[in-house]
């Protein structure tokens, strides 16, 4: 198939927008992450100087390193803060899917007429600023906040209950915002399953128990790891959450990432945590596409 | 020569289901309504009505998917109510036949038997002879996306009968069918039937299937029974309008019965002609409305008057439908009512020499229609 021009140019606009907006940006961050941090402006040698000809370029390229990287891997801080992240996104995704199964399914069980308005509720919550929602829960959850009274006023509690600053806040923080990303992929998979299998599945001698396991469930396997994904990925690098809800205790690569960049202003061993961080995302987002790839061939 | 099999003319037969005065409400709307019916063992019955007429609903009461509001369904004398349809020695085979996408063909159809508890050795035995049965055998490993609608529906089969229910229930299981593949489709299912013995219970809109596959048929309507007899007592001998119209084509002239003796009845039709003799069994009382239903093909047109006929009226062909092995030709009488009148095409249509608006007769036999009084 031959193209014309302007076909040539419709598909080299995303490459574009591809190569200024993400590809330039990551080499700019790998270029700063091979270099030493310097007290000048901006903070990290070796700048890199057209007007010296080929003898400035090479300068420039003898004087990058991979010591920030090194640093990385020896200093028990950091290794801690990826495991810590690793460990915080994957029990929240599961907490996630717990939750947002048992709502998706719920969903898919509702009446008709009322599904797209509950969808919407699901939704809702994305029309405020994610800032400010995260924020709200430091009122619920602070000593002398929502929760604490209502607990103490049924009775429930004999003293308030310190959750906010530590990782449970961050982990209901997670989940709560993450909720509607795990809830409408398994929903879309709930929704489209063809009722008949369930009657099929009792008509062959299955109890209901049975036949979720059997059915309903390998049926919305696909729902369910997009949204598994959907909530990981992010979950790993968040930083706004474990900031706001968390407490000393709760170590994020997020976060380590934040205090090197503006407390320390080591930009270049902020730049390696952030090249690292990337690489350890890729494997999920892989796997990621990969299933989505696989789901669009069977169907 | 073996007897027919009829059970149900069998006063000593006991019937494998037995469906006791079953009405089924959904809020204001009753969609079965107070229905009594004995199927027998080893019959192929079919339940057959146009859409919405409850069948889908008496069908689901068997499976045990909907509770009857009112009455009772007896299997082998014993109540089903409270048995759920996972404990019911019925099977069903859907519409959309249902089959579980993440499943090979061979892990469809041993489903139930797992469910079971049925050993594995056994299990992987009757799948194998079941798939050899509906020749399934070399997609044993496929998905249902890799199949044909055809081979689709046969895994459906195989998935229902593997368990060997006592009866099997088939949801308009030729639909999703071209035609070509539902007539074939018609003939290994009663080959299967026959093979196995199982109850086939068939529900269909389609009474061309319905005729070709039953032993008896139960014909619906408004949830109530309009019939339940042999496909060729349906077509033959209506007892209602409904009937002879749903079943087949048909021509029914109102009249007033004129007179009638032990052999037949006479019935005023139309001003000016003569009354048509219509040989009936069940005499209908002198004066009241009645109906002559005559089936297409026994109704002969001729150019001319014809000899000897024991009714003839006189009409135009309005309409010449050419069937290919037949031509249906539509003729008005005089008072604009229409007849059909079907002519078998063996020597060729040309041959009859009748075409649009010519003046014809339409003529047949006393004993060719039936008098209906309802």
């Amino acid at each position: 198939m031959t193209r014309t021009p302007g076909q040539r140019l419709l598909v080299a606009l995303p490459y574009l927008w591809l190569l200024v907006l993400f590809l330039a940006p990551f080499l700019i961050v790998l270029k700063i992450s091979l270099s030493d941090l310097a007290v000048a402006r901006p903070p990290y040698m070796p700048q890199f100087d057209l007007s010296e000809g080929w003898a400035g370029v090479a300068a420039f390229v003898d004087a990058l390193d991979v010591e920030n990287y090194v640093f990385l891997a020896e200093d028990s801080l950091y290794i801690n803060a990826y495991l810590s992240s690793l460990r915080i996104a994957a029990i929240s995704t599961v907490i996630t899917l717990l939750i947002g199964y048992a709502i998706a399914y719920a969903l898919a069980r509702a009446p008709r007429r009322w599904r797209p308005t509950l969808v919407m509720l699901v939704i809702l919550p994305f029309w405020t600023s994610f800032l400010i929602r995260v924020y709200a829960w430091i009122g619920i959850l602070k000593t002398e906040g929502l929760l604490n009274q209502a607990l103490l006023s049924v009775g429930l509690i004999g003293e308030p209950l310190t959750i906010l600053n530590t990782n449970t806040a961050v982990y209901i923080g997670i989940v709560y915002s993450y909720l509607p990303f795990m809830v409408l992929p398994v929903y879309a998979t709930l929704e489209k399953m063809d009722e008949s299998l369930l009657e099929a599945a009792a008509d062959l001698g299955s109890s209901r128990l049975a036949a979720f396991f059997l059915v309903t469930l390998p049926l919305s396997l696909p729902g369910v790891l997009a949204g598994c994904f959907l909530v990981f990925i992010p979950a790993i690098g968040e930083f706004v959450i474990p900031d706001l809800l968390g407490g000393s205790e709760t170590l994020m690569i997020g976060k380590t990432l934040w205090v090197e960049f503006f407390n320390n202003r080591d930009w270049p061993l902020a730049s390696a945590v952030a090249i690292v961080l990337l690489a350890l995302l890729i494997v999920p987002i892989v796997l990621f596409q990969r299933q989505q790839m696989r789901q669009e061939i069977g169907t | 020569m073996t007897a027919p099999f009829a059970p149900w003319a069998d006063p000593a037969a006991s019937p494998l289901i037995e469906i006791r005065d079953v009405t089924k409400r959904f809020g204001a709307f009753e969609a079965v309504k107070s229905l009594s019916l004995n199927i027998y063992e080893r019959e192929f019955f079919a339940i057959l009505g146009p859409s919405g007429c409850g069948k889908t609903t008496l069908m689901r009461m068997l499976a045990g998917f909907e509770t009857p509001s009112e009455g009772a369904i007896l299997l082998d004398g014993e109540d089903l109510s409270p048995v759920p349809p996972a404990k019911r020695p019925v099977n069903m085979m859907f519409q959309s036949y249902a089959l579980f996408p993440h499943l090979t063909v061979e892990k469809n159809i041993a489903f139930g038997l797992k469910r079971e508890g049925t050993p594995s050795g056994e299990i992987a035995e009757r799948v194998t002879d079941i798939m050899r049965l509906v020749q399934l055998t070399d997609f044993a490993r496929r998905k249902p996306d890799q199949l044909s609608g055809g081979q689709r529906q046969r895994v459906a089969l195989a998935r229902a009968l593997v368990k060997r229910p006592r009866l099997l229930l088939l949801d308009e299981p030729l639909g999703a069918l071209d035609k070509k593949l539902r007539q074939e489709t018609q003939f290994e299912l009663m080959n299967i039937q026959e093979t196995l013995g199982t109850t086939f219970v068939i529900v269909t809109h389609d009474q061309e299937e319905a005729m070709t596959v039953s032993s008896r048929i139960a014909v619906m309507r408004a949830g109530e029974l309009a019939q339940v007899a042999t496909p060729a007592d349906l077509y033959e001998r209506p007892e209602s309008r409904f009937v002879a119209d749903f079943i087949g084509e048909v021509t029914i002239l109102e009249g007033r019965v004129s007179g009638a003796d032990a052999v037949g009845a006479t019935l005023s039709a139309m001003e000016g002609a003569p009354d048509l003799r219509v040989a009936t069994d069940t005499l209908p009382p002198l004066g009241e409305t009645a109906w002559l239903a005559l089936r297409p093909e026994t109704v002969t047109i001729t150019p001319d008057r014809p000899e000897g006929a024991d009714n003839a009226l006189p009409g135009t062909v309005l309409d010449i439908a050419y069937l290919g092995n037949l031509s249906t030709y539509h003729v008005a009488l005089a008072d604009g009512r229409v007849v059909k009148a079907q002519e078998s095409n063996r020597f060729g249509a040309n041959r009859r020499g009748i075409t649009w608006e010519d003046a014809v007769w339409v003529s047949w036999e006393e004993d060719a229609g039936v008098l209906l009084q309802a």
